[in-house]
């Protein structure tokens, strides 16, 4: 492999968890719910995707058990922000603050555990006869595992989802004007709280595949703020899907550009690449913000609790 | 009201998770045993306080450091409280005084941001006795102390300089602190103390803890074509790195064995409980006397964890040897002629450098692939 393709490869792999916590995240967002608790899901979902994973030694059980964890994670924002109403802000929050003490807590007999050959096994990385052939890309996108391919596969039909089915066009006016779809008799409670559990559910994919497949033994804070990372991706990615999918290994790359650039003859501050994903995010901001573009911009009923009386 | 009813459960949660979060009389201590130890128990009740820079569970310097105070426990029997992952900055000060209004007469901070909020606390309180882990301010009631890993790192090069076969070896370092700095260079003259032609490539990630990213250095280090793969960082990322491409590594901080059984073959380690022992025996017997400790293998405070089957053979009696010798004082390492990157004598044959030369290293000797900044 040469230079690029390694590169390529690797920036995949770690794009990988910020593309299901960003998926998350877009999907909350969409239904007018800004949670800012991604690293404490992710946290939560990886360490007990990793616990059941270390007991059962079955892949999938893992797996679902994380998505479990990052809904249950989601439910409690779900309730104190859909039903009673409390800032979402806050109540972010203090779901990260809660994951992050929530998984050491679990998480302090893991400490020093591998992840078991079995799943070791399942996640080793596949090659896709033909597709993995094109030049360069090819191996980059196409020889990997199937976690992977489960992050190709979920941003495709999250995108469909959102823009070709009815219930996805429900929860963008869900997102955009509350009132208005109220008025259209789609259940607002419903689609909040369906869709903030399944963005807590994506989280914890997030977060396991850190623990599971890509360290893979338990460390506490796993996550080290890629949550935060994420966070900032969904507005990179302007709320879509297909636009995370190419966000997610853009900010992968970004984050390991500088080991492979330290040695060669280009010289570039570590630093000033640390914080590249920040500066992108704010030039994106403010590229949007100029050309003042509906499509890009956050739905509208963002962070705004919905009160059917004040209609 | 179902506003109030909803900043009433966030309140509680946030406050759930404070009063969790409080240190708490570790719960560790041997029942079992205690009867033997107590005959020695001194007249006053000794509380040994330990204030952790990140959590126990990291596996690497804060576990070190955890089971120092382990040994402590078991040692002597006396009580002992922690409190981890608390952050360098002025909450420091604040968990030192709260150890000290729960009794602790005895207080180890464990990491150099610590350095200044233990100076001002140790001043206000001088009935208790403070040491300061890596730092180099000193009172009459505050004592520093660390440790030459530099020397055991030395040793760790010998294995990996024997085990390479590319005649590249990678270092996933942490920080461009003289520490890490003689961490490298003394396992490159360890490396090519052996193998004369072999070249460390280094990669700085900026970070003390995230396993994925330095991870991800390894791995970067092993497509440019390391073969063996040592790090400065508290997780055992770069481990797994070299046992997934079926490659060889040196870890750090303890021993990782388990974490990448195939990679592994040895770490340079702390061991802090005999140093916890003495000091705290010191103070109990009431002959305990600020100092300065800056030891290496001699007083055991630093150590080559054991050589694992995936080590080469001839490996273990090279080490032996060289052991011996830096416990005797006849191998100081750091002795010239030491030749930097440009190939320039650094440092003239028969010098060796000072310890002030050493604490403040700012330059890579000749085999290192680099650059600091």
């Amino acid at each position: 492999m040469d230079f690029m393709t390694s590169f390529l490869a690797a920036a995949v792999v770690a794009g990988t968890p910020l593309l299901f916590a960003t998926l998350g995240e877009i999907i909350t967002e969409r239904a007018g719910n800004l949670n800012l608790g991604v690293e404490g899901m992710m946290l939560m979902g990886a360490v007990i995707g990793f616990k059941i994973g270390l007991i059962t030694g079955n892949p999938i059980l893992a797996l679902l058990a994380a998505m479990f964890a990052g809904s249950m994670g989601a439910l409690i924002f779900a309730v104190l922000t859909i039903s009673l109403r409390a800032n979402q802000v806050v109540s972010g929050l203090a779901l990260t603050i809660f994951g992050t003490g929530f998984s050491a807590f679990i998480g302090k007999d893991l400490v020093g555990q591998v992840t078991p050959n079995a799943i070791k096994l399942f996640f080793k990385p596949l090659e896709i006869p033909g597709l993995a052939n094109i030049p360069i890309l090819g191996k980059a996108l196409f020889s990997q595992d199937l976690f992977i391919y489960l992050g190709y596969l979920t941003a495709i039909i999250l995108g469909i989802y959102l823009y070709k089915t009815r219930k996805g066009l429900n929860l963008i006016a869900v997102g955009e004007n509350p009132g208005a779809a109220d008025a259209a008799s789609i259940n607002i409670t419903l689609y909040k709280y369906a869709h903030v559990l399944l963005g807590g559910a994506l989280c914890g994919l997030g977060g396991v595949y850190l623990s599971l497949v890509y360290v893979p033994a338990w460390q506490e804070n796993v996550t080290a703020g890629r949550g935060w990372i994420a966070v900032a991706l969904v507005i990179f990615a302007a709320w879509n899907p297909f636009k995370a999918l190419v966000g997610a290994y853009l900010f992968g790359g970004m984050d390991i550009i500088g080991f492979r650039l330290q040695g060669t003859s280009i010289q570039i501050s570590q630093y000033f690449i640390d914080m590249l994903p920040y500066l992108v995010t704010i030039a994106v901001l403010v590229v949007v913000s100029m050309r003042k573009s509906k499509k890009n911009a956050p739905p509208k009923g963002l962070g705004v609790p919905y009160f059917r009386e004040e209609r | 009201m179902k506003k109030a009813l909803g900043l009433l459960l966030v309140l509680m949660l946030v406050m759930s998770i404070l009063v969790t979060g409080c240190s708490q009389p570790a719960k560790e201590e041997p029942k079992k045993e205690e009867p033997k130890q107590e005959e020695k128990a001194p007249e006053q009740k000794i509380k040994v306080g330990f204030v952790y820079v990140g959590p126990i569970g990291d596996g690497g310097w804060t576990y070190a450091h955890n089971e120092g105070r382990k040994y402590l426990e078991e040692k002597l029997g006396v009580e002992t409280i922690i409190k981890e992952s608390v952050p360098e900055s002025q909450e420091a000060e604040k968990v030192l005084n709260d150890m000290i209004d729960q009794g602790a007469n005895v207080i180890f901070t464990t990491s150099f941001g610590f350095m200044d909020y233990t100076e001002k606390v140790a001043k206000a309180n001088p009935d208790v006795k403070f040491l300061h882990c890596s730092g180099y301010k000193q009172l009459d009631n505050m004592s520093n102390y660390f440790g030459r890993i530099y020397e055991a790192r030395y040793l760790s090069g010998i294995v990996a300089g024997m085990k390479t076969q590319s005649d590249v070896l990678g270092y996933v370092a942490a920080f461009e602190i003289p520490e890490v700095v003689r961490g490298i260079n003394a396992f490159t003259l360890g490396v090519r103390s052996v193998n004369p032609d072999a070249v460390v490539k280094v990669k700085w990630t900026h970070t003390w803890y995230d396993p994925a990213k330095e991870k991800e250095a390894a791995k970067a280090l092993l497509d440019e074509g390391a073969d063996v793969i040592a790090q400065h960082q508290d997780t055992p990322g770069p481990q797994q790195a070299a046992e997934e491409k079926g490659v060889w590594s040196i870890g750090y901080n303890t021993d990782m064995k388990e974490m990448a059984p195939k990679a592994y073959m040895t770490a340079p380690i702390w061991n802090w409980g005999p140093y916890y022992v003495q000091e705290v025996k010191a103070v109990m017997d009431g002959t305990w006397k600020s100092s300065s400790v800056w030891e290496g293998m001699k007083d055991g405070i630093v150590q080559l964890a054991p050589l694992t089957d995936v080590a080469p053979p001839e490996a273990k009696d090279a080490v032996e040897k060289v052991k011996a010798d830096i416990i005797s004082g006849k191998e100081k390492i750091f002795v010239g002629p030491i030749k930097d990157q440009t190939g320039a004598v650094k440092v003239q044959d028969g010098v060796v450098m000072t310890d002030q030369e050493l604490l403040s290293f700012d330059w890579f000797v000749e085999g290192v692939e680099g650059k600091i900044k």
